[in-house]
């Protein structure tokens, strides 16, 4: 990362080089672009061409924190920036573990994480396969229709200085295309519509698989059609890889430093106990190359890497940035996170993925006699409390009878809290899928899980 | 406007933050922001290009006009002028006392005060968190139509998390308060109520029993509840869901769609309210647009693309999360007025049933109706006796039957709590509202049977 020597550094340093005696500084720059194409019945409905850039800075004197940023890089504006921070600083509270992180000697994982051929790529290209995507979807079923068709990149830089020998900068890019579909059925009082998606991630577009994406999108819409509300009941569920990656994203905030060292982390003194099946094993490894959100360094400038969170079934350790592992007496895991460059940096899973089993999503399945699979879920950030661990979601997915799949069901729900959940894992899949989301999917079987219906 | 366009326009923002965050016992941090920029838009035919930039200097400024031209590909050569007409300054919020003119040091202090009230309310509070925000974002618009507009909305929000620990785990509580209005809110809010109340939810959820499954009647508390309506008809409403035929509800105007006590609003000049302005992002004068009456369906949510595919009039509902985002059409305020209901009947004229005192978020799938919404303080109803706590989950149910399920609607409106409205990755301040009412079956989330 830091052969890219690049502009962002030279400013990111000239703010750090201001720092007076006593004074923490650090800064995080960044400069970045996106494409946005939206197709609908084969013509551009929007075309986004974007720019940004902004700066972050922080200040920490006497144990206090302040932070300010702005969203430019005018010399005028960062001085304004840099003076704010200060003036923040004076208001917060005292705290003996607020600090900058400091260069830990962990070696960076090289990674080619800047795709020429994106960068090269294109305009008309890529509305053509956005247009592409379009046609392939409507094609594979005549009860389908597409909502929207979608082709979007972004590319971006960052810089990160600190007074405390941090200095990091590099560059990324990738892409995606992704198409909403609509399956209709029946007419008048009867018509009946249902949505589906798919979508393929790349570092380039060359790395698309169009027709999974047309194929997925299709077959999610169709599957359910004269869908019916389920009787309530207690069953095994099968989760659909995308549903289980969203379920991981849950879980992964309850694996928080910060959350545990605050007291917010229902596991929060479980440190070597069986929070999980035997067999289950989590990981975050954003040094994988394959994940969506594989990175080289964290959001405080330090190496990513990869670490074991679930070991067999046994929680082995928490995420950290290097605040919260000050608090904990621990050090920095690399999951410092951060959202752009007008917040601090924050703590969190950044690539996490169970170990994948050895059977299909059909298998799985075929050893299921009263089940369900989960198709989607609805709801995630309304009904699961990461805190309590109650856990219960919208849900739409098909009925599995004696190991095969059988009826679709939507409007109902599925409970039960997060610690069983875990517990009640009874086999991963083999189905290992990267999503563009910070958490990989694969199918994933749980028992006991409450479907709530008629 | 040098191309063959048909519309272009330019959407310029300034705006200025300060936020600052308590917990775990402490000012953690203050943070301000500044954010300006500028993105253009301009439509050939069914397409629209749209580019931004943070530089306000003219060569910036022709770049991404340049940039969204070419996105837009609408060729063509020519110069057309356009008379601008400055639209008459329209304020519905009056604000007394500027954020950046109050001092830092009271904006910290109100969050040591909900602290203090929170942790005061019981040994089994463990942490607290507060944060408080205000901003002041200054924007101004100008079309090919000669439209020519600018705002200026102040935004104070206040929000505290309080966790809660007994011997069946943790629990969580929750209160915010958002206005459109400056520091002098807190002339009539007190913060101290607030964190009790966040306090009180926490310690009460601790003897919560599993929640129940199954269908069952459900009745929620006046001021509690809008985002059912947001989620179980408003963005089912919206004139883009329609268009292309994703909505439940296209084609159903005249129709009745909503129990006949049902009078939905959706209203962007009530004074104050999270989702008010002056204009809406493309500078169109907010209004208020009666969406259901007495159940019938009347009409859609407008922006200005959509109103002129069908050659009406738009309804100041076209808003975006920043200069950096194409608008669309969004909810302002959206609630359902007073029925003929008192509230205590509701509840004792429920046999058996389920209390929502407070709301989570929701979500919806427009094109089959079907949405869900959590509920963060729930109760239980016996023999029309409001009884015990039950925990969080998930309520899910058809907007379309949802709607027509209302049988009971209470006399005591009031307006919800600040939301904050996504769609297409976009974030946008909304109101919601509702007096107490009935729906005779939803589906409820628990793990009871």
């Amino acid at each position: 990362m830091s052969a890219f020597e690049s502009e962002l550094q030279v400013l990111a340093d000239r703010v750090v080089a201001q720092a007076a005696g006593g004074e923490a500084i650090e800064a995080y720059v960044t400069r970045g672009g996106e494409t946005e194409i939206r197709v609908y019945q084969g013509a551009v409905e929007h075309f986004v061409a974007a720019q940004s850039e902004g700066i972050g800075i922080r200040v920490i004197s006497d144990g206090r924190t302040g932070f300010a940023y702005a969203g430019t890089l005018d010399e005028s504006a960062i001085a304004e920036v840099l003076a704010e921070a200060r003036d923040n600083q004076q208001f917060g509270e005292p705290d003996e573990f607020a600090g900058l992180a400091q260069p830990d000697g962990v070696e960076v994982t090289a990674q080619s994480l800047w795709n020429e051929e994106l960068a090269d790529y294109p305009t008309d290209d890529k509305i053509d396969l956005a247009k592409q995507l379009e046609k392939l979807a409507s094609g594979v079923d005549p009860r389908v229709r597409v909502d929207d068709a979608n082709y979007v990149d972004a590319h971006g830089e960052s810089a990160v200085a600190s007074t405390t020998g941090i200095r990091m900068s590099g560059r990324e890019n990738g892409c995606y295309v992704s198409v909403s579909t609509l399956a209709d059925e029946g007419s008048g009082d009867d018509a009946e519509t249902q949505t589906g998606f798919g979508f393929s991630v790349g570092r380039s577009p060359h790395e698309f698989d169009l027709d999974k994406a047309a194929q997925d999108a299709s077959d999610r819409a169709t599957r359910l059609l004269g869908a019916t509300k389920p009787p309530s009941k207690r069953l095994t569920v099968v989760l659909d890889p995308f549903v289980t990656a969203q379920f991981l994203g849950v879980i992964s905030s309850t694996l928080n430093g910060e959350a545990v060292v605050k007291g917010r982390s229902l596991f929060r003194d479980r440190l070597g106990d069986d929070v999980a099946a035997a067999g289950v094993t989590l990981i975050d490894d954003p040094t994988n190359m394959q994940a969506y959100t594989a990175t080289d360094v964290d959001g405080e400038g330090l190496a990513a890497r990869r670490n074991v969170l679930i070991e067999d079934g046994v929680l082995r350790q928490f995420v950290h940035n290097s605040y919260s592992a000050r608090r904990a007496g621990t050090v920095s895991t690399g999951n410092a996170t951060r959202g752009g460059f007008a917040g601090t940096p924050g703590v969190g899973c950044l690539a996490l993925s169970l170990e994948p089993g050895t059977r299909g999503q059909a298998e799985l399945i075929a050893d299921v006699d009263d089940g369900l699979l989960v198709q989607s879920m609805q709801g995630l950030h309304s009904g699961v409390n990461p805190i309590s661990g109650d856990f219960s979601t919208g849900a739409a997915g098909l009925l599995i009878t004696n190991g095969e799949v059988g009826a679709p069901v939507r409007e109902f729900t599925i409970a039960s809290t997060l610690q069983r959940m875990l517990l009640d894992i009874v086999e991963i899949g083999a189905d290992i899928d990267w999503l563009p989301m910070r958490a990989a999917g694969m199918s994933l079987v749980i028992r006991d899980v409450t479907m709530s219906g008629a | 406007m040098r191309t063959g366009a048909e519309f272009a326009e330019v959407y310029a923002e300034d705006k200025s933050s300060t936020s600052a965050a308590l917990d775990d016992g402490r000012i953690e941090q203050v943070t301000s922001g500044r954010d300006r920029g500028a993105g253009i838009r301009v439509v050939a035919g069914e397409t629209t290009g749209f580019a931004f930039t943070s530089d306000l200097t003219e060569r910036g400024l022709a770049t991404a006009a340049d940039a969204a031209a070419a996105a837009a590909s609408s060729g063509g050569g020519g110069v057309r002028t356009v008379a601008l007409t400055k639209s008459a300054p329209h304020r519905p919020n009056d604000v007394v006392h500027a954020p950046d003119a109050i001092a830092k040091a009271r904006k910290v202090e109100l969050l040591q005060r909900m602290n203090e009230a929170a942790r005061a309310s019981g040994p089994e509070i463990v942490q607290v968190s507060a944060g408080y925000g205000d901003s002041r974002k200054r924007t101004l618009v100008a079309n090919t139509e000669g439209v020519l507009a600018d705002d200026e909305i102040v935004r104070t929000l206040l929000r505290v998390s309080v966790v809660a620990d007994g011997d069946s785990g943790m629990q969580t509580g929750y209160q915010s308060m958002g206005h459109t209005v400056g520091f002098e809110i807190f002339d009539t809010v007190d913060v101290e109520v607030l964190a009790r109340d966040a306090a009180r939810q926490a310690i009460t959820k601790l003897r919560a029993r599993p929640a129940p499954s199954g269908s069952v009647p459900v009745v929620i508390k006046n001021g509690s509840g809008g985002v059912l309506f947001h989620e179980a008809c408003g963005h089912g409403l919206e004139a883009d869901h329609i268009q292309k035929e994703a909505s439940v509800y296209a084609g159903k105007v005249g129709q009745l769609v909503a129990s006949p006590m049902v009078t939905l609003v959706d209203d962007g000049t009530m004074p104050g309210e999270w989702g008010t302005l002056g204009f809406d992002d493309e500078g169109h004068v907010t209004q208020r647009n009666v969406l259901i009456e007495d159940g019938i369906l009347t009409d859609y949510m407008w922006d200005y693309l959509r109103a002129r595919k069908e050659g009406r009039p738009q309804s100041g509902n076209g808003r975006r999360q920043s200069y950096q985002h194409l608008p669309m059409v969004r909810m302002t305020n959206t609630f359902v007025l007073d029925g003929p209901d008192d509230p205590d009947d509701i509840i004792s004229s429920t046999p058996n049933g389920v209390y929502v005192a407070k709301l989570g978020g929701g979500s919806v799938n427009t094109a089959t109706g079907d949405f869900v919404f959590g509920m963060t303080e729930a109760y239980l109803i016996e023999n029309g006796e409001i009884t015990e706590p039950l925990r969080e989950g998930n309520l899910i149910g058809n907007g379309p039957q949802v709607l027509k399920d209302i049988d009971m609607l209470g006399n005591d409106f009031a307006m919800g709590n600040p939301g904050t409205c996504g769609k297409d990755g976009q974030g946008v301040p909304v109101g919601d509202g509702q007096p107490t009412l009935r729906v005779t079956a939803m589906t409820i989330g628990g793990t009871a049977a």
